[in-house]
């Protein structure tokens, strides 16, 4: 039996949403993310369903067909006790590299000051500590990271820049994540990965999940560029750990 | 092959969509008009979802390479034929060396061009729909050639029908959305007494309106989010989230559009009156 018990939402005709409390917590997570697993396995089958994990949710959409929301939440609740007899999904630790040089870190100065820290114990921390990937979203590939330390919490810049580079590696609020392309963005940027989260190439474009994990590896600037031109090649290596194994 | 001799505003090639990727964070894309799509794909017999040209603002100038049909759907933008006005909604037969061009935006905003068999570009994660980061391009420009199926012969059940106009409604039907009970009384009142108008942003992935309804400080964590979602900002402004919309938001999402509310407000534009109604 688990702590917590989901309430379900109408979300239009096509879409229903259970929401779990309002936590960053990683045995919600788990348990949201075995249910999926569960209703994949036995239960939406039928074409046309997607599973939407996040957080403290996990988002139904049918696309070809509106969902009947009475009898549909009645289904859920009962299948809900019956998803501990699945296996639960397979989860990796990445290990990504991470170029804290200031030609890439370009509020790393600014953020260090701003947490009294110097930049050597700053990437430090932000290198010791393993992330959970609570959510992927606003951009292909964007990660929504759990598990950075109170002492690199700060914030948001004022002004959002236009233009943050693919790559880039930031700190906002509570969270630390990756720009998975160019775009607009307001993170205070450190560093810079090497390795594309996302990359249409490849057969499979995202090779993370939802409920993996992520630890950050310091590189030189020449490893950097060693690295840089492998990935532009496709020959990058990815550090994987099975968590199951 | 279709060349483009001018692209127009911005045109693009989308589908019925593309499902299944969400959850590494890939929006659905496809047809803002989903009705449109349905008309021109249903009056050449094609599938539903085969791919079409969105055509936004001013059309395009296109050249035909081989014999095909084609039908128009959408916004009424004054196509012509080798210069004679053709009509949206009937099957027009076209050869080597036609042009296809448009004129002046008469009513709605976006219209479609559907061919026999669709557009055969190549489809990425299932889906012809152009979309940054997915696809090589993300809109058409002057050169580029976009391929089709030669087709000879074909007789169409129904060469052309009479639909009710409906770029003239105003009413925009929505079901509540998850934190549609956050919603206090004065908002509400705000929400369905009023009318609102399209504020300058207003694209592929939202539409915001130019009014706001009150401030909030609900927090939630980042959720799932649709085409069709109606999130309310911190400042009490409503952004709805359009077919390239992000996947998942941190908004309150406190309504949802239904299919055909989507494809009435894919037709307006900044300035344009609507109204929301609960169903």
């Amino acid at each position: 039996m688990r702590k917590f018990s989901p309430v379900i939402r109408s979300f239009g005709m096509h879409a229903v949403l259970l929401e779990w409390p309002n936590e960053v917590d990683e045995d919600i997570l788990n348990d949201i993310l075995q249910f999926c697993q569960y209703l994949k396995q036995f239960c939406l089958k039928e074409e046309g369903w997607e599973m939407i994990p996040s957080y403290n949710s996990l988002t139904l959409v049918q696309k070809n067909r509106e969902i009947d929301f009475q009898a549909f939440s009645h289904d859920l609740l009962n299948w809900y006790p019956l998803k501990e007899e699945t296996a639960p999904a397979q989860k990796f630790l990445w290990r990504l590299p991470v170029c804290y040089d200031l030609d890439f870190g370009i509020d790393l100065i600014e953020v260090a000051e701003n947490l009294s820290l110097s930049i050597p114990k700053l990437v430090d921390l932000h290198t010791k500590n393993i992330y959970t990937v609570y959510g992927i979203g606003f951009l292909p590939g964007f990660m929504y990271l759990g598990g950075l330390p109170k002492s690199l919490e700060t914030p948001r810049k004022a002004t959002p820049r236009l233009k943050v580079l693919k790559g880039s590696v930031g700190l906002a609020g509570r969270q630390t994540g990756i720009y998975p392309q160019e775009s607009p963005g307001g993170w205070n940027i450190i560093g810079s990965c090497t390795v594309p989260i996302f990359d249409i190439k490849r057969e499979n474009p995202c090779f993370v999940n939802v409920g993996d994990k992520i630890q950050f590896y310091a590189i030189s600037r020449a490893e950097y560029d060693l690295h840089k031109i492998e990935s532009e090649v496709g020959i990058y290596k990815l550090e994987k750990i099975n968590l199951d194994a | 092959m279709l060349k483009v001799l001018k692209p127009g505003f911005y045109t693009t090639i989308q589908d019925a969509g593309r499902f299944g990727h969400r959850d590494i964070g890939v929006p659905v894309s496809g047809v803002m008009d989903n009705r449109a799509l349905a008309i021109a794909n249903g009056l050449l017999e094609n599938e539903e979802e085969a791919a079409v040209l969105e055509i936004t603002m001013t059309g395009p100038t296109l050249e035909f390479e081989h014999n095909t049909y084609i039908a128009l759907s959408g916004a009424i933008m004054n196509p012509t034929l080798n210069n004679t006005p053709i009509i949206n909604n009937k099957v027009y037969r076209v050869g080597a060396k036609d042009i296809l061009s448009y004129g002046r935006l008469d009513k709605g905003l976006r219209s479609y061009l559907a061919i026999k068999g669709g557009f055969q570009t190549k489809k990425v994660l299932g889906s012809r729909s152009y979309f940054q980061a997915i696809t090589a391009v993300t809109s058409v420009t002057d050169h580029t050639e976009i391929p089709y199926l030669p087709w000879p012969s074909f007789e169409p059940k129904i060469t052309e029908i009479h639909i009710d106009p409906y770029f003239d409604e105003t009413v925009l039907e929505v079901a509540k959305g998850p934190e549609y009970e956050m919603l206090l009384d004065r908002q509400l009142e705000k929400i369905f007494g009023n009318e609102f108008k399209v504020a300058k942003d207003y694209n592929r992935m939202a539409y915001q309106l130019m009014e706001t309804v009150a401030e909030h400080n609900t927090n939630m964590l980042t959720s799932a989010t649709l085409p069709g979602t109606i999130q309310l900002t911190p400042s009490g402004k409503l952004i709805i989230l359009m077919k390239d919309g992000q996947t998942t938001g941190g908004y309150p999402r406190i309504l949802q559009l239904t299919d055909y509310a989507i494809a009435l407000l894919s037709q307006k534009k900044m300035g344009d009156t609507i109204s929301l109604k609960l169903i």
